[in-house]
């Protein structure tokens, strides 16, 4: 039996994963995006453990949620992402150095 | 449950906004090249209309929760969407001609400015965890794509990526400190989690509080999580920075209140303290790094940022008085900023940007009403009576003063006059320097109508009166927070 704690846990990696991917990655911007995936799927893990845990449909109903706003999230992303190598020809993220002070 | 008009009455400014924006798009879309002076307009005819109706229909004074707790209804988020429908309308008007002299007038960048107002609006009248990362990610997601609007500028989508970058950061926390709190007390609804909460909190509590406090410190700007503003306010077209500059800020005041100060009032020792550091850090990064800036529109980001330190001031207060004080300041500081950025836009022309300070040099000479309607509003910023900001940051010492945090009201008071350095300087520019030799050549291909130059007339002079007067928006924010 997977106790709550052990679900719990692993959410907890995977969302340390996430920052850490989103801070280490300085090559590719695609990577930020997927670490940026990851971040509200480790939220999502935990709303639907704690939903089971509880018997308590509201939070996988939040799942849902989430899920929809991280498709509109990625294509918003993407965009710009296509806007900046288009302007820049990389998708480098030690690239974006202009702005700064 | 039936739904009847009465039951949802409440909610017409979300209704009609939604309304507009789908018979926007639409019109937008068929109108072609002639919707470029159609929609425009619309929209400003869109947000009087919604303002009319949420006058007429949408006045609650009692606190009532809608659509099953979802959606509180309540005289604060009443006064604060009009206040919304009103920056947002001003913030349009004042940047129409930016955005015609650089061809990026399209029907898509008033569509996203309604949407981020909806989020605004969802956001502000929020009565659950869900309605509060819907809220914030509607307003979030339409300013990103605002940001980037400027498509052959590289600067722009840069700071856009940083935005959405850092933003989703925000974002994820925010939704982690919300699924813990959900499991430790086992509901989304913010009344209900207030009611559950009590102290001495568990370890699990605290932590999805500090996710909270990181991320409401991020979409506010706070030090040391402010690291995209700067950034965004520099690289985004002016109209953009104007528009984020303003109406979000509500929307965030509002965020820290329902979530911090309501639903989290059981977790308010530890926040306190959370936020205190958060506004000490704020204050000092936030002035002393806006004085060696050369750029106005990076010297305005940190001046938001000493700005937000202030606001923050007002929920370490922690008392229903903070909290009126907190907004308060936060309206004042929207007005002001709406001032200020128009200024920049209404000077800008095709090719020049005017967003250096040593744009202003000379500006009496050539503006005389620009040059005093922006030495009035950078006097109001630094706090100078009779205008509105003096009342403003008192008002933040007077709560911080009762609640016995007298060491805030020192550190406060000392960057506030750090702060006056650099707002004088501007209006030493701008009155006692020699205008550049080499004027822009490009002169505006069009020029802002009277009506726009009236408008940020009326804007700086409701600063002044607003000081002269402060009593009446004083009272209300008393009011709408008691």
């Amino acid at each position: 039996m997977i106790t709550l704690a052990q679900l719990l846990t692993l959410s907890a990696i995977v969302f340390s994963l996430a920052i850490a991917g989103i801070f280490l990655n300085r090559k590719n911007m695609i990577l930020l995006l997927m670490c940026v995936e990851l971040l509200l799927l480790a939220a999502n893990f935990n709303f639907i453990a704690f939903s089971r845990y509880l018997s308590d449909i509201n939070g996988q109903v939040f799942v849902f949620f989430v899920l929809t706003v991280a498709a509109a999230e990625s294509a918003i992303g993407l965009a710009i992402l296509v806007v900046l190598f288009r302007e820049r020809g990389s998708i480098n993220v030690e690239d974006l150095n202009t702005l700064k002070g | 449950m039936v739904l009847t008009w009465s039951s949802v009455a409440a909610a017409v400014p979300e209704i009609s906004l939604t309304a507009a924006i789908c018979l926007i798009l639409l019109v937008d879309v068929f109108a072609g090249e002639r919707g470029r002076r159609v929609t425009p307009t619309l929209t400003l005819l869109a947000l009087a209309v919604g303002a009319a109706l949420t006058v007429r229909y949408g006045h609650v004074t009692e606190r009532a929760p809608l659509f099953a707790g979802m959606y509180v209804a309540d005289e604060l988020g009443f006064v604060l969407k009009l206040a919304g429908f009103l920056l947002v309308a001003v913030a349009l008007l004042y940047s129409r001609t930016y955005l015609e002299n650089r061809s990026i007038l399209r029907g898509e960048y008033y569509v996203l400015a309604l949407t981020a107002l909806l989020g605004i609006f969802v956001l502000v009248s929020a009565g659950s965890l869900l309605t509060v990362y819907l809220g914030v990610e509607l307003l979030a997601l339409s300013v990103y794509a605002m940001v980037a609007f400027d498509r052959d500028s590289g600067v722009s989508a840069e700071s856009a990526m940083k935005y959405f970058v850092l933003g989703a950061i925000a974002s994820g926390a925010l939704l982690y400190g919300m699924s813990l709190i959900y499991g430790l007390t086992g509901t989304l609804d913010l009344a209900e989690i207030a009611a559950r909460l009590r102290a001495p909190n568990t370890a699990g509590v605290i932590l999805g509080l500090t996710f909270i406090v990181v991320a409401v410190a991020f979409k506010l700007g706070a030090v040391p999580f402010h690291m995209w503003l700067p950034d965004v306010y520099e690289g985004a077209p002016t109209s953009v920075t104007l528009f984020i500059g303003t109406a979000p800020k509500i929307a965030y005041f509002a965020l820290a209140l329902r979530l911090l100060a309501q639903g989290l009032a059981g977790t308010a020792s530890e926040w306190v303290q959370m936020l205190a550091a958060l506004a000490v850090l704020t204050l000092v990064v936030g002035n002393v790094v806006a004085i060696v800036q050369s750029n106005l529109k990076r010297m305005l980001a940190y001046s938001t940022i000493a700005n937000v330190g202030f606001i923050v001031l007002g929920f370490v207060a922690g008392t229903p008085d903070g909290y009126a004080a907190a907004l308060y300041y936060t309206l004042v500081y929207v007005l002001v900023a709406l001032g200020s950025f128009g200024v920049i836009l209404l000077s800008s022309a095709k090719g020049f940007e005017a967003d250096l300070l040593d744009d202003y040099r000379g500006l009496h000479q050539r503006d005389p009403l620009l040059a005093l309607a922006m030495m009035m509003l950078m006097f109001s910023t630094a706090g100078v009576p009779p205008f509105v900001g003096f009342w403003a940051k008192l008002r933040i010492f007077q709560v911080l003063w009762e609640t016995n945090h007298l060491w805030l009201v020192v550190i406060a008071a000392g960057m506030s006059v750090v702060g006056a350095y650099y707002y004088l300087r501007v209006v030493k520019l701008m009155y006692f320097d020699e205008p550049p030799t080499a004027l822009p050549a490009a002169q505006p291909a069009a020029r802002p109508a009277a009506g726009v130059r009236l408008a940020l007339g009326l804007n700086a002079a409701a600063v002044l009166l607003l000081g002269v007067l402060p009593g009446p928006l004083l009272d209300l924010c008393a009011r709408l927070i008691h």
